[in-house]
C-alpha cells in the first residue's frame, strides 16, 4: 500500500485543460436536438459501438480516459448499456454484418440522443469504402450529429468532436 | 516426399525471409501437412485463391513452419470438383479458415462434417462467393437473417449467457455464447465475422503502390506489423533490397509497437482484477509513449511509416537522445510498478492459475505468439528466423509454462524491457545510408510472402501479383485465428466474471480475423 500510495504522489496530477467545441465539425444535415444540455446537467453518458473499425480509432477512445484527456473529469463516462446512454460513439465503416446490432443499440438509446461518428471511415466509408461488406458511413445506418475525421483522430480531435455535439445550440430537431 | 528434402525440391522465394514454395496434388499435399504436424510444425495460414482466368481453376494455399523455415504449398483445384483435403484433424485452427475459405471462395474441404458458414453471416447468400473473380466487390445483397447453428450444451441446471455483438466496454464486437452452471463455465463458443469489411476483395482493387495503406488498417494495432509484412511481400516480387538504415528503422518502429501495445495491456489487466492504480499508471506511461512516437515519426501510432521499399521516417541524433532518455525513464517506472504488481495479493490471486492453457493443450491446439509464449511454445520468429536487422540482435525470447493470466502479464513485462534493450542496440549502430528504395515492376503470376513477429504474433501476408503491379490476390493472415479457439479452452471451469480478464490477457484481434 506505501508504494502504491508513494507512486501515486510522485506521479502527480497529470490532466490537462480540455479544448473548446469546433463548429467546423458539426453536421449541417443533421442537426443535434434542442435542450441537450439542460436534459444532460452537466453530466454526459456515453455507448461506444465498433462498428467494423480496423481498431485504430478505438486505440484513441481508450486513450480518453487516462490521466492526461482524463474524460471522466468532466462528467463524461462510458456506460455499458445503450439505455443508460445520451451519446453514441460509433467508429468504423458501417460493415454490413454490424448494421443491425447499431440499428438496435441506437434504437434502445433513450431520447434525446446524440451521435458522433468517428474518423475518416465513419465519416465517408474511409479506406474500406461501400462494398457487399460495408454499409460505408455511419450516416447511411444512422442519424449522425457530429463527425469527427482523422485516421485515427486523436483524443484532442474526440473530445472537441463530444463537447461540440453536447454544446450545440437548439435546433430544429433532427432530420 | 520426405519433409526434409523441400529445400532442395522446392524453389526459394526471392526475399529474406526463409520461405520456400511449391505445387503439389491432394496426395502430396495431405502427406506433407502429416509429416509437419507429426514433426512439431505449425500451420500459419490456409487460403484460397480464383485461377479461372488464367485457366487454372482454383487453388488452394497453406503456409506450414518446420525446423528448416517456412514450406508453402499451392495445392491446384479443378472448377467441376471445388474440394481440397482437409487438414482439420492435424491442425485443428485449420477449422476456421476452411470454413472461410467455403464461405469465400466456394472450396469445401473434404471430409469435414463442420459445414457451417464462418464468416459469412446474413449479408451474401450461400451460393455467392465474394473473392471468386466474377463476383463484384459493390454488389449488395438484401440481408437475411443469420441463423447459426451453436453446439447446445444441456443437463440439469445449465443455461446460456449469450454476449455481444456489442459488448460491455469499449471492445471490438463479437458473440460470446457460454453454457454454465451457476457461475463455472461449462462451454464457450465464440461467433465472429461482425467486423468483416470485405478487405480481401477491397486489395484486388489495387495496385501494389496502393496497398501499403490498406495493409496498415487490417488491425490498427499492429499496423507496424502488417506494413512490414506487406513491405516484405512487395519487396519479394519486384527484387527489391532495404537499404540497412531503413530495415533498422522498420525494427525500432516494430518494437516501439510491441511496447505500447503491452503498456496497455498491462494497464488493462490491473483494471480488471480492480486495481485501477494500475491502470492509471500504465496509460500515463503509454500515453508520454505515443506523444513521442508522434513527434519523432510524425504519427502516434506509427501508421504508413513502413512502406515497401524502405521507411517514410527518420530519426535523427536528437530523436534517438529523446527516445533514450525517455526509455531510462520508461525503465524505472516499470520496475517500479512490476512490484507493486508482484506484491499485490489481489492482483494476483485473480491472475494466478486463471485462465490457464497447459503447455500440452497450446502445442495441440497450436496457440501462438505471446500467448503461446506463456504456455511453453518457445517460438519467436526473431529469435528463430531472425532476418535484418534482428540477426544481429540475438532476440531474448520471454517463455513461461505455466499458461494462466500472470504469465501472460509476465511475458509483457519481460517482451517491454527486451524491446527497449533492442531498441538501444538498434540506435547504438544505426547505420548511415538511404531510407528508400523504390521497388520496380512485379512480374505477373509470382507469389511473395512477408513474415513478421508482430506483439501479437507472427503476421503473414501473402501476395499473388496481377498484370501491371495489380494485386491478384492478398490474403493477410493475424495470429488471432490461432488463439480464439483456445480461448474456449482457456475458459473452461473459470468462472463468468472472470471472462474479461482471460479475453484481456489473450487481447486478440476481431478485425484481423474478421478481414
Amino acid at each position: 500500500m506505501y508504494q502504491i500510495i508513494k507512486q501515486i504522489l510522485k506521479t502527480g496530477i497529470k490532466t490537462e485543460t480540455p479544448p473548446a467545441p469546433d463548429d467546423a465539425l458539426r453536421v449541417e444535415a443533421q442537426h443535434l436536438q434542442g435542450e441537450i444540455l439542460r436534459h444532460l446537467g452537466g453530466a454526459l453518458a456515453i455507448r461506444c459501438v465498433d462498428a467494423g473499425s480496423c481498431n485504430g480509432c478505438d486505440l484513441e477512445i481508450h486513450a480518453l480516459n487516462n490521466a492526461y484527456y482524463n474524460l471522466e473529469g468532466l462528467g463524461i463516462h462510458f456506460v455499458a448499456s445503450p439505455r443508460h446512454a445520451d451519446l453514441l460513439l460509433v467508429t468504423g465503416p458501417v460493415s454490413r454484418h454490424m448494421e443491425t446490432a447499431l440499428k438496435r443499440t441506437y434504437d434502445a438509446m433513450p431520447e434525446p440522443k446524440l451521435v458522433v461518428a468517428v474518423g475518416d471511415c465513419g465519416c465517408d466509408g474511409g479506406i474500406f469504402g461501400t462494398s457487399y461488406a460495408t454499409c460505408g458511413r455511419v450516416s447511411n445506418v444512422i442519424p449522425v450529429d457530429v463527425a469527427v475525421p482523422g485516421c485515427p483522430p486523436t483524443p484532442i480531435a474526440l473530445m472537441q468532436g463530444i463537447l461540440t455535439a453536447v454544446s450545440g445550440e437548439t435546433k430544429a430537431g433532427k432530420t | 516426399m520426405r519433409l526434409d528434402q523441400f529445400p532442395n525440391k522446392f524453389p526459394k522465394l526471392p526475399g529474406v525471409a526463409p520461405i520456400w514454395h511449391g505445387t503439389v496434388d491432394a496426395q502430396e499435399f495431405r502427406n506433407l501437412c502429416e509429416q509437419v504436424a507429426r514433426g512439431g510444425g505449425k500451420l500459419v495460414a490456409l487460403w484460397g485463391s480464383d485461377e479461372v482466368a488464367r485457366d487454372a481453376g482454383y487453388a488452394l494455399h497453406v503456409s506450414l513452419v518446420t525446423a528448416l523455415g517456412m514450406l508453402c504449398l499451392s495445392l491446384p483445384i479443378a472448377v467441376e470438383r471445388p474440394t481440397f483435403p482437409d487438414i482439420s484433424d492435424l491442425f485443428p485452427a485449420a477449422n476456421r479458415m476452411q470454413r472461410a475459405v467455403a464461405d469465400l471462395l466456394g472450396l469445401h474441404a473434404a471430409g469435414n462434417d463442420d459445414h457451417r458458414k464462418w464468416l459469412r453471416h446474413g449479408s451474401w447468400p450461400r451460393d455467392v462467393h465474394p473473392l471468386r473473380k466474377n463476383f463484384d466487390g459493390s454488389a449488395a445483397f438484401t440481408t437475411e437473417t443469420d441463423a447459426y447453428r451453436f453446439v447446445p450444451v444441456s443437463g440439469d441446471g445449465v443455461h446460456e449467457i449469450p454476449v455481444g455483438p456489442v459488448h460491455a466496454g469499449t471492445i471490438e464486437p463479437g458473440h460470446f455464447r457460454f453454457s454454465v452452471i451457476g457461475e463455472r463455465v461449462l462451454r464457450l463458443e465464440e461467433r465472429l465475422g461482425y467486423t468483416h469489411k470485405g478487405i480481401e476483395k477491397r486489395f484486388e482493387s489495387m495496385n501494389l503502390e496502393q496497398g501499403a495503406r490498406l495493409a496498415g488498417r487490417i488491425s490498427g494495432d499492429s499496423t507496424v506489423a502488417y506494413a512490414w509484412a506487406y513491405a516484405q511481400a512487395v519487396e519479394s516480387v519486384t527484387g527489391t533490397t532495404v537499404p540497412p538504415r531503413a530495415a533498422a528503422l522498420r525494427a525500432v518502429l516494430l518494437e516501439l509497437e510491441r511496447i505500447h501495445n503491452h503498456l496497455g495491456d498491462l494497464g488493462y489487466l490491473g483494471n480488471d482484477v480492480a486495481l485501477a492504480f494500475g491502470f492509471a499508471q500504465f496509460w500515463i506511461l503509454k500515453e508520454d509513449l505515443l506523444r513521442l512516437q508522434g513527434e519523432l515519426f510524425g504519427h502516434r501510432y506509427l501508421m504508413d511509416k513502413v512502406v515497401p521499399g524502405g521507411v517514410a521516417c527518420d530519426l535523427d541524433s536528437s530523436g534517438c537522445d529523446t527516445l533514450l532518455k525517455f526509455f531510462g525513464h520508461l525503465e524505472r517506472e516499470i520496475a517500479t510498478l512490476k512490484n507493486i504488481y508482484d506484491e499485490h495479493a489481489g492482483a494476483q490471486d485473480r491472475f494466478l492459475t486463471t485462465g490457464r492453457v497447459s503447455p500440452d493443450l497450446a502445442a495441440q491446439l497450436g496457440l501462438t505468439g505471446l500467448c503461446g509464449r506463456a504456455s511453453g511454445q518457445a517460438w519467436d520468429l526473431r529469435a528463430q528466423f531472425p532476418c535484418a536487422p534482428y540477426d544481429d540482435l540475438e532476440v531474448r525470447m520471454a517463455t513461461h509454462r505455466n499458461g494462466d493470466v500472470a504469465a501472460r502479464v509476465t511475458v509483457r513485462f519481460e517482451e517491454v524491457m527486451e524491446s527497449m534493450r533492442l531498441i538501444r542496440l538498434l540506435l547504438k549502430q544505426l547505420p548511415p545510408g538511404e531510407l528508400y528504395a523504390a521497388p520496380g515492376d512485379a512480374p505477373e503470376n509470382v507469389l511473395g510472402l512477408g513474415w513478421v513477429e508482430g506483439w501479437r504474433g507472427e503476421i503473414l501476408v501473402a501476395l499473388h501479383t496481377g498484370k501491371d503491379n495489380a494485386i491478384h490476390r492478398l490474403h493477410p493472415h493475424d495470429p488471432s485465428w490461432q488463439n480464439w479457439p483456445v480461448l474456449e479452452h482457456a475458459i473452461i471451469g473459470n468462472i463468468v466474471p472472470d471472462f474479461p480478464l482471460i479475453n484481456k490477457s489473450f487481447n486478440l484481434s476481431y478485425t484481423g480475423q474478421d478481414l
